[in-house]
């Protein structure tokens, strides 16, 4: 029984991934990945929203008409993440401040809705809450790769750690400031894609 | 009423904060409708309907019923409901009225509810603090900068399909690149001051 909880889970990170392979929610994946701390809080506020709306959208799934399911999944989001908002906002300000208009932005990534119709609609509360984990943590870790790239590119940090300069010496070190600007989103996205398919190319090779 | 912040209003909100390229609003349909140049002119013109439309009636709403009400904390869930019942609405209007912009936007219009422009542009205005007019014309220039980056885009995929591309970087991930190209080609206005 668990082995199947789990199948659900290891889907969305690698399989599924909403960010790489289903190519959903690129909007925040994009605009706030310009450190890695963004890129973990945004990946965060997204997971707990997900979560919560897969179990909720799951446990009333027999009590909605079938024609109204959708403006109906999107109130149930759109409470979601003002709860959200409000938390961070009255928590964690500082992040708030910097991930800012992409808070609200949750209720129109379309993984949440996506996940809310293909999903938990269908299934059981714990297999949905399992599903929700496993796009949520999938979402979380491609935008902390990628704001990682770009903040180690861009600024010489790591997690706001100087870690370029302690690694050569600063005088050697110089940042390539696109990188963190919305041009370096774009480039950075599109070669981290082109490194995933050369990777699957070559084990598709290997399976021959 | 100032004509010269509307016109910063206006170039700011095509070129220097373009809404794709600068914002990373409305990212997806980015992707999604810019494989062929006559898609992404129906879109970009169902978009720009929209989220002029959008972009008024919120603010109206915003600031005639949520805030004498004092209901503040709803505005995204106002919001979302507004923009989505608009989208509807205008299908319907188009399908009624002229069958042939239907036939051309009609595909789109759905889509567009879940487009983070729209919500994006009606929060934005109100963080800002624009009154009426100023908001109608942001939404609408907000717009209008989207479809040209869209077109843009689309101009340069259709060439892409001719061109020899390595074989990782085939499909998305070009254009990715493509875009990050054409962000960078955007920045050229980020130094302008009006």
């Amino acid at each position: 029984m668990s082995g199947k909880y789990y199948k659900e889970f290891i889907k969305g990170v690698f399989k599924e991934n909403p960010t790489f392979v289903l190519l959903l929610g690129l909007c925040p994946t994009l605009g706030v990945t310009s450190s890695a701390i963004n890129g973990v809080a945004m990946g965060l506020a997204t997971l707990i929203v997900l979560i919560v709306s897969n179990v909720l959208v799951s446990m009333i799934r027999r009590f909605i008409p079938d024609k109204i399911r959708i403006p109906a999944y999107v109130m149930l989001i759109a409470t979601l993440v003002t709860v959200v908002d409000m938390v961070m906002h009255a928590y964690v300000y500082e992040i708030y401040k910097v991930l800012g208009l992409f808070i609200p932005l949750i209720v129109v990534n379309c993984i949440i809705l996506g996940r809310a119709e293909a999903f938990a609609a269908k299934n059981g509360v714990v297999a949905s809450f399992f599903d929700g984990l496993g796009i949520g943590t999938g979402f979380t870790i491609s935008l902390t790769v990628l704001g990682m790239v770009r903040e180690i590119l861009g600024a010489g940090k790591l997690f706001g750690i100087n870690f370029m300069e302690i690694l050569v010496g600063a005088d050697k070190w110089q940042p390539a400031l696109i990188m963190i600007l919305p041009p370096g989103a774009f480039i950075t996205l599109g070669f981290l894609m082109a490194g995933i398919n050369y990777i699957k190319e070559k084990k598709h090779k290997e399976v021959k | 009423m100032d004509i010269s912040k509307l016109f910063a209003i206006i170039i700011g909100s095509i070129f220097i904060n373009n809404f794709i390229l600068a914002k990373f609003l409305g990212t997806c349909p980015f992707m999604g409708v810019s494989k062929k140049i006559s898609s992404s002119i129906g879109m970009g013109m169902a978009v720009t309907f929209v989220m002029t439309i959008a972009s008024s009636i919120t603010w109206i709403v915003y600031n005639y019923i949520l805030l004498p009400f004092n209901l503040k904390y709803l505005q995204i869930i106002a919001f979302i409901l507004i923009i989505a019942s608009l989208v509807q609405f205008v299908e319907m209007v188009i399908q009624k009225t002229s069958p042939n912009l239907y036939k051309a936007l009609g595909v789109f219009l759905p889509l567009i509810t879940t487009n983070c422009a729209v919500l994006g542009v009606a929060i934005l205005n109100i963080q800002e603090g624009y009154n009426f007019i100023e908001t109608t014309v942001n939404g609408f220039a907000g717009a209008v900068g989207f479809s040209i980056a869209l077109i843009i885009l689309a101009g340069i995929r259709e060439r892409l399909e001719y061109s020899e591309i390595p074989k990782s970087f085939q499909g998305v991930a070009i254009v990715f690149i493509t875009a990050g190209l054409l962000a960078m080609a955007f920045m050229g206005f980020s130094g302008m001051k009006i």
